[in-house]
């Protein structure tokens, strides 16, 4: 029975240690205070020692996490960066043990991360060992570092927590993170980190770039494969462990993976990637721990990791190298521009077709135009999208109304189709004559590509066409309209 | 406390009968169904390759159960488990549709939606921390300790709520398997071909991942995360080491699970207590041996073990070495005037880099097992020792005729092809390539094959 | 023997070949002979005169044997094309030459002395799909990749070698694509990047693993006429090849590989029907049932 007792208080005094700024405010308070402008400008001027420190601290952090990161991406192991920094834990329980059962103080912070450093080190060979030596694949390798090491670290803390030297001391702010208590001597561990990091990833940029994109290659050059990948997951375990107080185990590794995947919709460019994931790491931890600190309770780690995400989401969306907003930008004005281009000419054909002998532009005989029903049956449109596709044509002064529902070209369309026919009858003829497409599929094969030759294409094409065609101003369709 | 000490505590079983009370069996009751209902689905995300997505999740529903909480204002389990299960196939579709919306990185995806989902349930939670009894540390660790004092009534018969909650949660997931094995089995082997078939690999995909965050949340107020995550893929991962069959591994899994769990609540109450330490988290302690027992299934799983491979490749090392000795003596004999060579140790070290300790061995076996004598410092075959070398030989031989007809390998290169063929090479083998050969009386170097009939 | 000297992956090791063969030496004691000298492969003092040189070469991949004692020469200045059908081992013929798969066993020399210490010499084209075409650099980036294991260590890369990766570009006629990322690369200018990444090794032998695969007739054209410059410098090219209708034109020597060497020689020689139906046409059964069984480890004798 006494141990259902001693069960029961565990689990209700298991402290509840956040990385908010305190517990102040009253219990049914919910609401977010807003911060008074004093504080904003106290905030932002950095007066304040403790918040210095702290939003300092956690920029940094986030800026060598930003670069660490990058790497790890490109070599498609985000995840196990997860999996080391749960496998910190154990150390640092082990090390706390330690240092209580020999009388030290176990609260040493720089013992603690030892501790972490070493075991999240034994976590990661583990993984290497269990790929290599065994059939299991890298995920469940992962998985089962996680889970185990995890695991008995939380079975250490629980050890810790009913010893006689004193309460679980707080070690459990090591898995969420508190960040308002860091000190400035944390601060400076993290920077000396930083700077370490940032100094071997440029020493080493080529040889890491080199890594990513193609192992075989680095290897038959003969650059050590296995000792570049350590070193890399060597300094993911550091910022790891540093980050450990700041943000917290879990969190942690928000900022090894949001930083670089937000930077990868910004650029192609590996070293302005490498650049800005630093940049959004450390503003993220920047912007974030301010925000914390202006307001209470709100867990710094959290908040963090949430102002990561949104720089994710906007670089997703918003992206320029390969954001979604670029890309539906892109897709949209190709297929405007595909479906102008077979209205100009479908009309431009119709009017070929309608008025054999004489130039089209001037024949002010017809004074009818195309049908849109004729129009209709020409592609396989929908009469929506024609619409809007006349609409457009139509407000840029390419085709005129001539009646209810028929169109024909205008001067300025003419001139436009006329270059859009040459162009698409080149092709054909080019398909025709060095492709072996037969004339009734060259339609279609010169329809998707027609609409993305440049100048450049045309000139080649007309260079290789010369000898054999004869109206090279104007060809001919090779096939009936 | 002194070794001695501490490995009778630690053996001392009388100790743990002693304090061993009903609480602890209805504790690992619980333990047992939550591992077994997480190893169950495990097999499939390790096969997958999407075990990374276990930890996803059960870091995920954090949101999920806050926000359940927060609507509901009630910890009632039906709105907890629709709140996680909602949360955790949204991880699913979240990952998918940034990995393929915007070309990211799988894994990484997976990171970018996990962690951010954990941290807004931490916001959500801190944020109503104090009219809330729901922490985080209660999600990561359980309170498994408590889980007896919460019982339901059940006929007449007490039992954990707990326990009954995961008991149903258990019979879907076994259900879940047994209706949808073979559709499973295909969509985890080959998803396009399950496509094709009419089988929706994506379907199956999401289904199972529901079931995973249903799971995590029926576990994560008794046993917490930790051991969903470990169980969810290391009992797997440890039948894989163990079985190439999908049912077995499935079995398998289901039972290394269970016995972590009782036996993770049996370290968790003793092994502290050699070190003189309180006893510690049970879930914690269930996740560490698994995982101890996966370090064994690594190195000592009948074919896939390191260990096994090793000894396997011992004794076969041995049962060369002699087939070599067998081979030489009898190369010797045919020659005759051996008298005069270098002892057959150096000569077989020479030869073929045979070691002086594996010699010593397989001489010592080939001597007790009457193949060979010893005349003062000369080595004879004895008579069934010349049978079976003729036959090794004859073998030998016939690889090379059968070489030199069908490859072009070099004249002087069969020898080597040959001596590592022999070795594999049975009754049945020898007949073909006899057959294959029309059994030619020489080999291609001009030696004489023995015939199959002197031996 | 049968014991394993490779401990990198437990998976892959077939026998150890004997040092010397009991027949080979007690004929050699009892006659007092040397050994046979080797007809057409090379004696070992020619060796360094060989780009490379390949003797008893045995690799398997997790139990499943994918090269069987496979001898070979490979000689200077010609363009060697190794062809057979798919799973004959091509790929890791050139993987198990550039120490990128653990051997079973076997010798290999790139002029007399192991791969690691002739490096400088030898160039290497991947296929093109074992990369990222999506990593985010551009094509004079993987160019200059190129000149990386001449840069060396922690140095970063100049204006010096940015201009040689330039050149090389230009000379695969890719010079106006170099700021181009290379996912935007149509596949024959993918190919073309990676050419002009050995090119710049400036190596004296290259291997390239199905360069032809999956390039326009143009690209091919470019990449055949660098080759024969390659020849003409006295460089040594061995090539992949998957298709038969080029082989007699591209080729002066052959390797037809299916986990063995069925023929190897000057191309008007070994490129007959009988040859490729040998190549083509099924492997020996007998042999493949005990190369497996010995990848196997099975105690059970067949």
């Amino acid at each position: 029975m006494k141990r259902v007792v001693a069960y029961s208080l565990v689990a209700l005094t298991t402290p509840l240690v956040f990385g908010g700024v305190g517990h102040h405010g009253s219990i049914t308070d919910t609401s977010i205070a807003l911060p008074s402008m004093e504080e904003i400008i106290r905030l932002v001027t950095l007066r304040d020692y403790n918040t210095r420190v702290v939003v300092i601290g956690t920029m940094v952090l986030g800026l060598a996490a930003g670069i660490v990161g990058t790497f790890m991406l490109l070599r498609k192991r985000s995840l196990m960066g997860d999996a080391i920094s749960h496998a910190t834990l154990p150390g640092i329980g082990l090390a706390f043990i330690a240092m209580t059962a020999t009388g030290g103080n176990g609260k040493s912070l720089p013992i603690l991360l030892l501790g972490g450093f070493l075991s999240g080190l034994v976590g990661m060979l583990c993984i290497l060992f269990i790929r290599k030596y065994t059939r299991i694949k890298e995920d469940a390798a992962l998985g089962v570092v996680l889970g185990v090491f995890f695991g008995l670290g939380a079975a250490l803390l629980g050890v810790i927590q009913k010893m006689n030297t004193g309460h679980a001391a707080g070690l459990e702010s090591f898995i969420y993170g508190k960040t308002a208590s860091m000190l400035a001597a944390d601060a400076k561990l993290i920077a000396i980190v930083a700077t370490a990091v940032v100094v071997i990833c440029a020493l080493l940029y080529k040889e890491f770039a080199l890594l990513c994109f193609d192992q075989n290659f680095s290897a038959a050059q003969g650059w050590p494969v296995l000792a570049l990948d350590i070193v890399m997951m060597i300094m993911v375990v550091v910022v790891t462990v540093t980050g450990l107080q700041a943000v917290g185990l879990i969190l942690i590794i928000a900022l090894l993976i949001i930083p670089p995947a937000a930077a990868r919709f910004w650029s192609d460019d590996l070293l302005k990637i490498l650049v800005l994931s630093g940049v959004i790491g450390a503003a993220s931890g920047l912007i974030g721990s301010a925000l914390s600190a202006l307001t209470p309770r709100l867990p710094a780690g959290a908040i963090i990791v949430l102002v990561a995400a949104g720089f994710f989401a906007a670089s997703m969306v918003f992206g320029t190298a390969r954001g979604l907003l670029l890309r539906c930008c892109r897709n949209l004005a190709l297929s405007r521009t595909v479906g102008r281009q077979h209205l100009l000419r479908a009309l431009y054909e119709w009017h070929e077709t309608n008025t054999p002998t004489e130039a089209p532009t001037h024949d002010r005989t017809i004074t009818h135009g195309m049908a849109i029903d004729e129009l209709l049956g020409h592609r396989s449109w929908s009469a929506f999208r024609l619409r809007r596709v006349l609409a457009r044509a139509f407000a840029d002064e390419v085709i005129t109304l001539t009646g209810a529902d028929h169109f024909r070209l205008t001067e300025r369309g003419m001139a436009e189709a006329r270059r859009i026919v040459r162009n698409h009858r080149l092709w054909e003829l080019y398909l025709i004559t060095h492709a072996d497409v037969a004339p009734g599929k060259v339609d279609r094969d010169a329809d998707q590509i027609e609409h993305i030759l440049g100048t450049v294409m045309v000139e080649k094409l007309e260079r290789v066409l010369q000898s054999r065609t004869p109206h090279l101003a104007m060809p001919s369709s090779p096939h009936a309209l | 406390m002194s070794v001695v000490q501490s490995l009778a505590g630690l053996l001392s079983l009388g100790g743990l009968f002693e304090i061993w009370t009903e609480l602890d069996t209805w504790i690992v009751v619980t333990g047992i169904l939550s591992s077994v209902s997480c190893a169950l689905l495990g097999n499939f995300m390790v096969l997958r390759r999407l075990s990374m997505m276990g930890d996803a999740i059960s870091h995920a529903v954090l949101p999920g159960l806050a926000i359940a909480f927060l609507v509901t204002g009630s910890r009632d389990s039906v709105t907890m488990f629709i709140g996680a299960a909602i949360v955790g196939v949204l991880t699913a579709v979240f990952t998918q549709s940034i990995h393929s919306l915007g070309k990211v990185d799988e894994g990484a995806s997976m990171g970018v939606v996990f962690t951010t989902l954990f941290a807004i349930g931490l916001v959500l939670i801190v944020r109503a921390a104090d009219s809330v009894d729901l922490d985080p540390g209660c999600v990561l660790y359980g309170a498994i300790e408590l889980v007896p004092l919460e019982v339901v009534e059940v006929g007449s018969w007490l039992v954990p709520r707990a326990v009954v909650t995961l008991t149903v949660v258990l019979a879907i997931n076994v259900g879940f398997i047994a209706l949808f094995f073979k559709e499973l089995r295909i969509s985890a082997f080959d998803p396009a071909t399950a496509t094709t078939m009419g089988i929706n690999a994506q379907v199956m995909h999401y289904l199972l991942m529901t079931l995973v965050a249903v799971t995590t949340v029926a576990s994560f107020e008794s046993v917490g995360s930790i051991l969903v995550i470990a169980m969810l893929i290391v009992p797997a991962a440890s039948a894989h080491l163990l079985t190439d069959r999908l049912l077995t591994m499935i079995i398998v899994s289901a039972v290394i699970a269970a016995v972590a769990a009782a036996g993770g609540h049996a370290a968790a109450i003793t092994v502290p207590g050699i070190w003189g330490y309180a006893d510690t988290s049970t879930a914690g302690m269930m996740a560490v041996v698994s995982g101890v027992i996966f370090f064994f299934t690594v190195f000592l799983a009948p074919r896939h073990g390191i260990v096994m491979k090793g000894v396997n490749q011992a004794r076969l090392a041995l049962r060369i070495v002699r087939e070599d000795i067998l081979a030489l003596l009898y190369r010797l004999d045919e020659t005759e005037g051996h008298e005069s060579l270098p002892p057959v140790s150096r000569l077989l070290r020479e030869c073929n880099g045979t070691g002086r300790l594996l010699y010593t061995m397989g001489m010592a076996a080939l001597r007790m097992e009457g193949k060979v004598q010893r005349h003062g410092n000369v080595y004879h075959l004895t008579d069934i020792g010349t049978k079976k070398a003729g036959s090794l030989i004859r073998t030998h031989r016939l690889w090379e005729s059968y070489l030199h007809k069908y490859s072009n390998l070099q004249v002087d290169h069969l020898h080597f092809s040959a001596e590592r063929l022999e070795h594999v090479t049975g009754t049945r083998m020898q007949q073909a390539l006899a057959a294959k050969t029309e059994s030619p009386p020489t080999d291609p170097h001009g030696k004489a094959i023995p015939g199959d009939a002197e031996l | 023997m049968m014991e394993s000297h490779e401990a990198t992956d437990p998976g892959v090791h077939v026998a150890d070949p004997p040092e010397f063969a009991v027949d080979a030496l007690s004929d050699a004691l009892l006659a007092g002979a040397e050994m046979s000298e080797v007809p057409a492969l090379a004696p070992p003092n020619a060796y360094e005169q060989m780009p490379v040189v390949v003797r008893d070469l045995t690799v398997a991949y997790h139990r499943k044997p994918v090269l069987w004692d496979v001898d070979c020469d490979i000689e200077k200045g010609r363009i060697i094309g190794i062809i057979g059908p798919n799973g004959a081992g091509k790929s890791t013929l050139l993987k198990a030459i550039l120490d990128l798969v653990p051997k079973a066993s076997g010798r290999i020399l790139i002029y007399g002395k192991r791969y690691r210490r002739q490096r400088r010499l030898v160039g290497y084209v991947p296929q093109r799909e074992t990369v990222d075409w999506d990593f985010p650099v551009n094509a004079l980036d993987v160019v200059t990749m190129g000149r990386y294991g001449v840069i060396g260590w922690c140095r970063p890369v100049t204006r010096k070698h940015r201009q040689a990766a330039l050149a090389a570009m230009d000379r695969v006629g890719m010079a106006d694509y170099a700021r181009r990322q290379i996912s935007q690369l149509s596949g024959g200018q993918q190919q073309r990047v990676f050419l002009a990444r050995a090119l710049v090794q400036d190596a004296d032998i290259y291997f390239m693993d199905e360069p032809f695969a999956g390039v326009d007739a143009a690209t091919e054209k470019a990449i055949i006429k660098l080759l024969q410059e390659f020849r003409e410098n006295g460089k040594t090219v061995v090539v992949i090849h998957h298709d038969l209708q080029t082989v007699r034109d591209y080729f002066d020597n052959l390797i037809l590989l299916n986990m063995r060497v069925v023929a190897a020689g000057a191309t008007r020689d070994v490129f007959t029907e009988e040859n490729l139906h040998r190549t083509y046409g099924g492997r020996l059964t007998l042999l493949d049932e005990a190369v497996q069984a010995i990848a196997r480890r099975d105690d059970s004798r067949l």
